[in-house]
């Protein structure tokens, strides 16, 4: 899956969490430029976000991604080699 | 939630959110059939989201209930998955979560929000991490026993405080443990290892808990069943400090609300089971009683017999057990007579359905004959075509996806939890015998030349008296399950119930009946609470009455009774509410039968009437009831 894919799928996620249909998300997306994008949501995120991809964050990458790019290379690192 | 139908595709649940924006009772509807179904994570957020803005008041055939979680952990992310649940059973919750670790302060100060609230539930949801802290792996069992003894003892005062301010009812979620082993094996035999002390404190506090009449929620025991890696995401907990998964929210939301629903007569009363393929494996009427899979001897034969077991452990706790099948109705019940390997028998089932007709015609009958309504009925059925056209034509059955293989049959109906309850009576495990001695009233009722005929010929008396302490965990059940036979749909908790008994001035009455084919047990009760203003006038609370009894002039009989009894006390007149439901349309013209006169509308509210009855004029009805000695 490429990145834009993932991209893609994490911006329905959100605007599914969210119920904000504006929301368009890029790499360099950072979390306090999405309104309402508070650290609730933001475990909701990752939660969903595992749940879509079947993968596991650790408890540090958690908090130290800076950007929405972030998210998605670590997200592609851990699928399956296609 | 595997027992949920799956809906088609993700785009469907958005098309249905997204059309489901229309006018407030019809976008509820449409909310309330998707929330029957299994959703993922994200989509119980978004049906809660839209359940929010759905409906400024209670739309009809719906009920509000006020909930207060009081938490040790975050249990936000708990909320939209609750209220999904709610919504599964036509409730709709409104809930308050307390500041996250306060939930002393939360309820012994006044002035926290959860004042303003009134709740009319109240959940505790703790960590046993503090009790277990008070406990050093070091203890004694009688200092571990005293740590836990302290720990229960704190919690009954919060229950006490909770019921106290609010009349609410309390709900206690059990211990999870979450700990990690430090001996292993040896575990349990350390009196003040963590294991040992929660395991010690679920037991406390389920015995606790019953003594002061207040709800589990088992949360411990479901996390055993699913494995605590489906219920404890320590990332989760250390990121936010959530003691319940996100992932389990929906399985969490599920058990709770299962136990508010049981607690309000909402659960399922009935198991309809199909034959072929379902009780048995194989087709009788291809195969015959030689070829059906049943029984010892194989393990797929053994796997059929163990839903019959499981079918028969719920009749016996007081579920009723139906027969709906496409089959001859002879080659049927001859299996249930001669097959050796049948652990039901014919005389296991209150109604036997065999022919070649629509499956939704013959549940409408079923309902009927039992007389119970269609949404208290779980159909189970191996065929996917039946339980699609079950869901389609009657939404208001359960209809549980059943696994493709038999072996998981019963887990299945097990999980689903249909049949959830807060009360075990005497009346619970007779129920079978009383429904079947309904098989041989009909059966009279066939060879009398008229009604009045059959009346006396089922030789009537009835027993009553005030509610005794031996009686009111029945007399709450009947008043929480009733639906029918209930004017004002009141429900009482145990407490309530207890208040009414001792309280001056008020009265209660309950009515046993017996026939002369069985004890139907304790099928009516009554609570009376006089008017502050004049006190020779009584309002009658809750009249409730099982509907095995309807059309016995046992409703007259009671009358007679309460009338006498409330002329000893000095009671002038009675006054009743008829207060309309979906289900109680039974009593719609209850009071004006039985002579009571329509009381000017000073309170119409939902088409409810309000009515009242002198005692003077009280005209006593003739009936074929017999009275019998009043219970002391």
């Amino acid at each position: 899956m490429s990145e834009q894919e993932i991209l893609r799928k994490l911006t329905q996620i959100l605007r599914d969490l969210l119920s904000d249909d504006s929301i368009e998300l890029t790499m360099g997306t950072k979390r306090d430029e999405v309104p309402n994008w508070d650290s609730f949501a933001y475990i909701n995120f990752v939660v969903a976000v595992e749940t879509e991809f079947r993968v596991k964050f650790a408890v540090a990458e958690v908090e130290s991604f800076q950007d929405v790019g972030a998210v998605v290379r670590r997200t592609r690192a851990m699928l399956p080699a296609a | 939630m595997y027992w949920l139908p799956v809906l088609s595709t993700p785009e469907y649940f958005r098309d249905c959110l997204r059309s489901a924006m229309g006018a407030s009772s019809e976008r509820i509807e449409k909310l309330a059939s998707l929330a029957g179904h299994r959703l993922s994570f994200l989509e119980t957020i978004q049906l809660d989201r839209a359940i929010g803005t759905a409906c400024e008041q209670t739309p009809a055939g719906f009920s509000s209930l006020n909930v207060a979680i009081l938490a040790s952990s975050t249990v936000d992310h708990l909320v939209p998955a609750i209220r999904a649940a709610g919504l599964r059973r036509r409730l709709l919750l409104n809930i308050h979560v307390g500041p996250y670790g306060q939930y002393r302060q939360q309820l012994l100060d006044q002035t926290t929000p959860l004042h303003k609230l009134r709740p009319q539930l109240i959940l505790l949801s703790l960590s046993a991490s503090e009790a277990i802290a008070g406990v050093p792996l070091t203890a004694s069992p009688s200092e571990a026993d005293a740590a836990i003894g302290r720990a229960i003892d704190e919690l009954r005062m919060l229950w006490r405080k909770a019921r106290e301010t609010f009349h609410a009812t309390v709900i206690q979620q059990t211990f999870l443990n979450v700990t990690n082993p430090v001996f292993g094996s040896y575990e349990r035999m350390v009196a003040g290892s963590p294991s040992r002390v929660i395991a010690c404190l679920n037991d406390r506090l389920a015995q606790a808990a019953s003594e002061d009449g207040v709800l589990l929620l088992d949360a411990a025991a479901a996390s055993e069943r699913d494995g605590l890696d489906a219920w404890f995401d320590v990332t989760r907990w250390l990121q936010a400090k959530m003691e319940i998964a996100p992932q389990a929210a929906p399985k969490y939301g599920e058990l709770l609300v299962r136990v508010i629903a049981a607690q309000r007569g909402l659960s399922k009363k009935c198991l309809v089971l199909d034959l072929d393929n379902t009780l048995w494996g194989g087709i009788i009427g291809d195969d015959g009683p030689q070829g059906i899979v049943l029984g010892e001897g194989s393990a797929a034969g053994e796997a059929h017999l163990a839903l019959q077991r499981y079918a028969k452990q719920l009749k016996d706790r007081g579920v009723i057990l139906a027969v709906c099948s496409k089959n001859e109705p002879t080659v049927a019940e001859a299996v249930f007579r001669d097959h050796p390997e049948m652990l039901l028998k014919r005389t296991d089932f209150a109604a036997f359905v065999a022919n070649w007709e629509d499956k939704a015609v013959n549940l409408k009958r079923i309902a009927e004959q039992l007389n119970i309504g269609l949404d208290s009925l779980v159909f189970v059925d191996d065929n996917p075509v039946e339980r699609a056209r079950i869901r389609q034509s009657l939404p208001m059955v359960a209809v549980p996806e059943l696994p493709d293989d038999a072996a998981l049959y019963v887990r299945c109906l097990a999980d689903a939890g249909y049949f959830e309850s807060v009360a075990f009576t005497a009346d619970d495990s007779q129920r079978g015998e009383q429904y079947l001695a309904n098989a041989s009233r009909a059966a009279l009722r066939e060879s009398s030349e008229s009604m009045d005929d059959f009346l006396r010929g089922l030789e009537m008396t009835v027993s009553f008296g005030p509610f005794r302490q031996v009686d009111l965990p029945r007399v709450t059940q009947l008043i929480g399950k009733t639906n029918q036979f209930n004017p004002t749909t009141r429900r009482h908790s145990l407490d309530d119930v207890t208040r009414f008994v001792t309280t001056n001035g008020c009265l209660t009455l309950q009515f046993r009946l017996v026939d002369k084919f069985g004890d139907n047990g304790l099928v009516s009760a009554m609570i009376f609470r006089p008017d502050p203003q004049t006190a020779d006038v009584v309002d009658i609370d809750t009249w409730v009455m099982s509907c095995r009894v309807f059309g016995r002039q046992l409703e007259q009989e009671v009358m007679n009774i309460a009338v006498e009894t409330a002329r000893r006390m000095g009671v002038r007149a009675f006054r009743a509410d008829y207060i309309p439901t979906s289900k109680n349309g039974v009593v719609r013209d209850l009071y004006p039968i039985l002579g009571f006169k329509p009381l000017e509308k000073t309170w119409v509210n939902h088409g409810a009437t309000r009515w009242v009855l002198p005692l003077s004029e009280y005209a006593p009805q003739s009936t074929h009831i017999a009275r019998k000695s009043e219970l002391q």
